[in-house]
C-alpha cells in the first residue's frame, strides 16, 4: 500500500495550452507557448510536489476548433486549466465548458472587455484594448493634438479600441475629423490614407491587426503623410515588437500607448529579453508576456492551494494575485478577475540599430475601463 | 481636382496589378476552358521567390522580377505535365475540387516552409515615396506597376494576335482534333500557354507583395479578385479581362476614397450590374461552349 502513496502525491496538474500555432494568428501563439516553455525551464517542472504537464493544441484561431479542443482536453485528458486564446471569439467559444467543468481558464492573448464576464473560471493575464486606448486618448488630448483622423479595422477589436479612444479623447477636447473603417480582408491603404491626407489632421489614429501594420506604416510614408507631419498614435498593437523592425524607418516617431515593450527599461524585463533572446533567438513581444504571466498565475495559485486543484479554490487563490512580471508591476483584480498593469506611452526609436519602443510617461495600475464604467 | 487625379493614378496601377496577376487565369479558363481556383497559388509563389531572393540573397529587386516569372512558370510546367493535363477532358466539377485542393496544400505548404507571419520584399530606395507632378502625388512604386503592366500588355495582345504561336494557340482551342490533323502539337501549345500564365501570376506576385501584402494565405485571399476579373472581362480574350481590371481598380480605389462607409461593396456593385447587363462579361461570347 504504502508504495503507492508517493506515486498519488505525484500525480500530474495538467494544462490544456490552446493556441493558434497556424494561420493569420500563429505568430501569437508561437510567442505565447516560447515564454511558457521558458518559463518552465526557469522554474522547473514541479510545483507543490506536483509534475505540471503541458498539452499543446492548435485551433488556428478559429472557434469551432477551441471549443472541441476545450471539450477533449477537459473530458478525455481530465486537464486541471485551459490556457492560451489567441482570439476574443476563441476565448468565448470555451467559456461554457470551464464554467460547466469548474475548470479555470486562463486567457493569455484575446484583448476584448467582455471575455472575463462570461464564466466566473475565467482570468486573464493579458490586456483589454480599453487599456491602451483610453491611455492614448488621454494623452493625444493633453500633449497638443487637437484634431485626429481614425483609422481602424472593421471588427470586434478595432471598433473597440476606436470607441474608447474617441470617448476620451473628445472629453479631453480633442476632434475626429475623419473616421473610416477599413475592411479586414483589404490591406491596400492607398485610398483611406488619401482620405486621411486630405483631411489635415494632427495625428492618424490606427488600429489594425498584427501584420497588417507594416503595410499600413510603409503606405503611410509612401503617400507623404510624415512628410505632411501628420503623426501616427494608437493602442501598441500596431507597433509590436514581433513586427517593429520589418516596418523600417517609416514607422520612427510613432506614439503608442501598451503594456509592454522590450526596451522596458527594469532588471525583470532584462532578464526576462535576454533568456528569451537566447533560446528562441528573436524578441519577445507583449503576447509573449501574456502567456508568461499566464503559467505563472498557475505555478503561484497551486503553490497557494498546495498542489490541490479544486478549480474554486484556484480562482479564489487568484483573485488579488500581484507580482513584478517583466513588462513592470501587475495584479489580478479580486472583483473582475481581469489584470492590472501600467501603461506606458511609448516612441519608436532607434537604439543599437533596432527600432524600439522607447517608454516616456507611465500610467499606473491601470483597471479595465470597459468594465468600470458600468 | 488633383486629388482625383492621384486617386485615377492609384486605381490604374490597382488595376493594372488585377490584370497581371489575374490574365493567366483568363487564359487557361478562357481559352483552354480549365478551371483553374489554384492561380493563386502560383502568385503567392513568385512572391515568395522573389523575396527570399532579394532579402535573403541580396538579390536586386529587378534582377529577382524576371526569376519569379521563370520559376514560377517552371513549377506550372511540370504540374501541367504531370497532373493538370489529366483534368482536361474531365468536368468542370473535378477541376475545381483538384484545383481548390492544390490551393489548400500550398497554403499549408508555405505556411509551414516560410512561417505565417507577412512578409515584405526589400526595395530599391528609387522605389520609395511619391513625386509631385502638377500637383498630383505620384506614386514611384505604382509608377513602375503601370510601367510594367502596361508593356506586358502590349506584349500578350500582340502574341496573341500576331504570332504564329497565336494562331496555333487559338486554333488548338477551338478544334484540338482538327489542329493536330494539321500537324500543330497541342499538349506542348497547351503546356506553354499554362506555363506562361503560371510565370505571369508569379511575376504579379511578386510586384503586389508590396501593395497586397504577402503571406500564405495569399491565394484564398485574393482568389475572389481574379474570379471577378475574369467573370466581368469575358474570358475569350485579353482585352476584356484588360478593361474590367481597369474598371475594377479605379472603381474600387474611387470607391474607398469617396465613400468609404460601402468601400468593399463598390467593386462587387460594379461587378453585378456589369453581369446583369452582359452576362458572358464585357467582351463575353453569347454562347459558351
Amino acid at each position: 500500500m504504502l508504495a503507492f502513496a508517493p506515486a498519488h502525491a505525484q500525480e500530474t496538474v495538467k494544462i490544456g495550452l490552446i493556441l493558434p500555432m497556424t494561420g493569420g494568428q500563429a505568430s501569437t501563439g508561437k510567442q505565447i507557448d516560447n515564454a511558457v516553455k521558458l518559463y518552465m525551464q526557469q522554474n522547473g517542472d514541479t510545483v507543490a510536489g506536483r509534475k505540471i504537464e503541458v498539452i499543446l493544441k492548435d485551433d488556428a484561431a478559429v472557434p469551432d476548433n477551441t471549443k472541441r479542443m476545450a471539450q477533449e482536453l477537459i473530458v478525455n485528458d481530465k486537464v486541471n486549466f485551459i490556457a492560451g486564446f489567441g482570439v476574443t471569439p476563441a476565448a468565448l467559444a470555451a467559456a461554457p465548458l470551464a464554467t460547466q467543468a469548474k475548470v479555470p481558464e486562463i486567457v493569455m492573448a484575446a484583448g476584448t472587455s467582455i471575455i472575463t464576464e462570461r464564466s466566473p473560471y475565467i482570468v486573464r493575464t493579458s490586456f483589454t484594448l480599453a487599456q491602451s486606448s483610453t491611455i492614448i486618448g488621454d494623452w493625444a488630448a493633453k500633449n497638443g493634438i487637437k484634431k485626429v483622423a481614425t483609422l481602424t479595422s472593421d471588427y470586434a477589436p478595432g471598433n473597440d479600441a476606436l470607441n474608447f479612444f474617441k470617448q476620451n479623447f473628445t472629453a479631453g477636447g480633442g476632434e475626429i475629423v475623419e473616421e473610416v473603417k477599413v475592411p479586414l480582408q483589404n490591406p491596400d491603404f492607398a485610398p483611406f490614407l488619401q482620405r486621411m491626407k486630405d483631411s489635415k489632421p494632427d495625428a492618424v489614429f490606427v488600429f489594425v491587426p498584427a501584420g497588417q501594420g507594416g503595410n499600413f506604416m510603409k503606405q503611410y510614408a509612401e503617400r507623404g503623410l510624415d512628410k505632411a507631419g501628420i503623426k501616427v498614435i494608437g493602442p501598441g498593437d500596431v507597433m509590436d515588437d514581433d513586427l517593429l523592425n520589418q516596418m523600417g524607418d517609416a514607422a520612427l516617431g510613432t506614439v503608442t500607448a501598451h503594456l509592454y515593450s522590450a526596451a522596458h527599461p527594469s532588471a525583470a524585463n532584462k532578464d526576462f529579453v535576454t533568456a528569451y533572446k537566447k533560446a528562441f533567438g528573436s524578441r519577445p513581444g507583449f503576447m509573449a508576456v501574456g502567456g508568461y504571466d499566464g503559467i505563472r498565475l498557475i505555478y503561484e495559485a497551486l503553490k497557494k492551494t498546495g498542489g490541490k486543484t479544486d478549480g474554486d479554490a484556484l480562482i479564489e487563490a487568484m483573485k488579488g494575485m500581484k507580482w513584478e512580471s517583466p513588462r513592470g508591476p501587475i495584479s489580478i483584480d479580486p472583483e473582475t478577475r481581469d489584470i492590472v498593469q501600467n501603461i506606458y506611452i511609448r516612441k519608436v526609436e532607434k537604439v543599437d540599430g533596432e527600432l524600439y519602443n522607447v517608454e516616456f510617461a507611465t500610467f499606473e495600475a491601470v483597471k479595465d475601463s470597459g468594465k468600470t464604467k458600468k | 481636382m488633383t486629388t482625383l487625379f492621384t486617386i485615377l493614378f492609384d486605381g490604374v496601377a490597382y488595376g493594372m496589378l488585377l490584370f497581371v496577376l489575374a490574365c493567366g487565369l483568363a487564359v487557361t479558363l478562357g481559352l483552354m476552358n480549365f478551371v483553374n481556383l489554384a492561380h493563386g497559388a502560383f502568385a503567392m509563389t513568385g512572391g515568395y521567390i522573389c523575396a527570399v531572393l532579394v532579402n535573403n540573397s541580396g538579390w536586386p529587386f529587378f534582377a529577382a522580377l524576371p526569376l519569379a516569372f521563370v520559376s514560377a512558370a517552371a513549377i506550372g510546367v511540370v504540374l501541367e505535365r504531370t497532373l493538370y493535363r489529366h483534368l482536361y477532358t474531365r468536368s468542370h466539377l473535378d477541376q475545381v475540387l483538384f484545383t481548390i485542393g492544390l490551393t489548400f496544400m500550398s497554403v499549408a505548404a508555405v505556411d509551414y516552409i516560410m512561417g505565417s507571419s507577412r512578409i515584405f520584399i526589400k526595395l530599391p530606395a528609387a522605389l520609395e515615396g511619391q513625386f509631385d507632378f502638377f500637383g498630383v502625388g505620384i506614386g514611384r512604386y505604382r509608377l513602375m506597376i503601370i510601367v510594367i503592366c502596361g508593356l506586358l500588355t502590349v506584349a500578350l495582345q500582340l502574341i496573341l494576335a500576331k504570332t504564329r504561336f497565336g494562331s496555333r494557340l487559338r486554333a488548338a482551342v477551338d478544334d484540338p482534333r482538327a489542329a493536330s490533323g494539321l500537324g500543330i502539337n497541342v499538349p506542348q501549345v497547351f503546356a506553354f500557354t499554362f506555363a506562361f500564365g503560371c510565370g505571369l501570376a508569379g511575376l504579379g506576385g511578386a510586384l503586389s507583395a508590396e501593395i497586397l501584402g504577402l503571406d500564405p494565405y495569399f491565394p484564398l485571399k485574393f482568389m475572389i479578385y481574379f474570379l471577378i476579373v475574369v467573370t466581368v472581362g469575358g474570358s475569350s480574350s485579353i482585352t476584356g479581362p484588360f478593361l474590367a481590371s481597369l474598371l475594377l481598380g479605379i472603381g474600387d480605389v474611387a470607391g474607398k476614397y469617396y465613400v468609404p462607409k460601402m468601400g468593399p461593396f463598390v467593386i462587387y456593385t460594379i461587378m453585378i450590374a456589369i453581369l446583369i447587363w452582359r452576362p458572358n462579361g464585357l467582351f463575353g461570347r453569347a454562347a459558351a461552349r
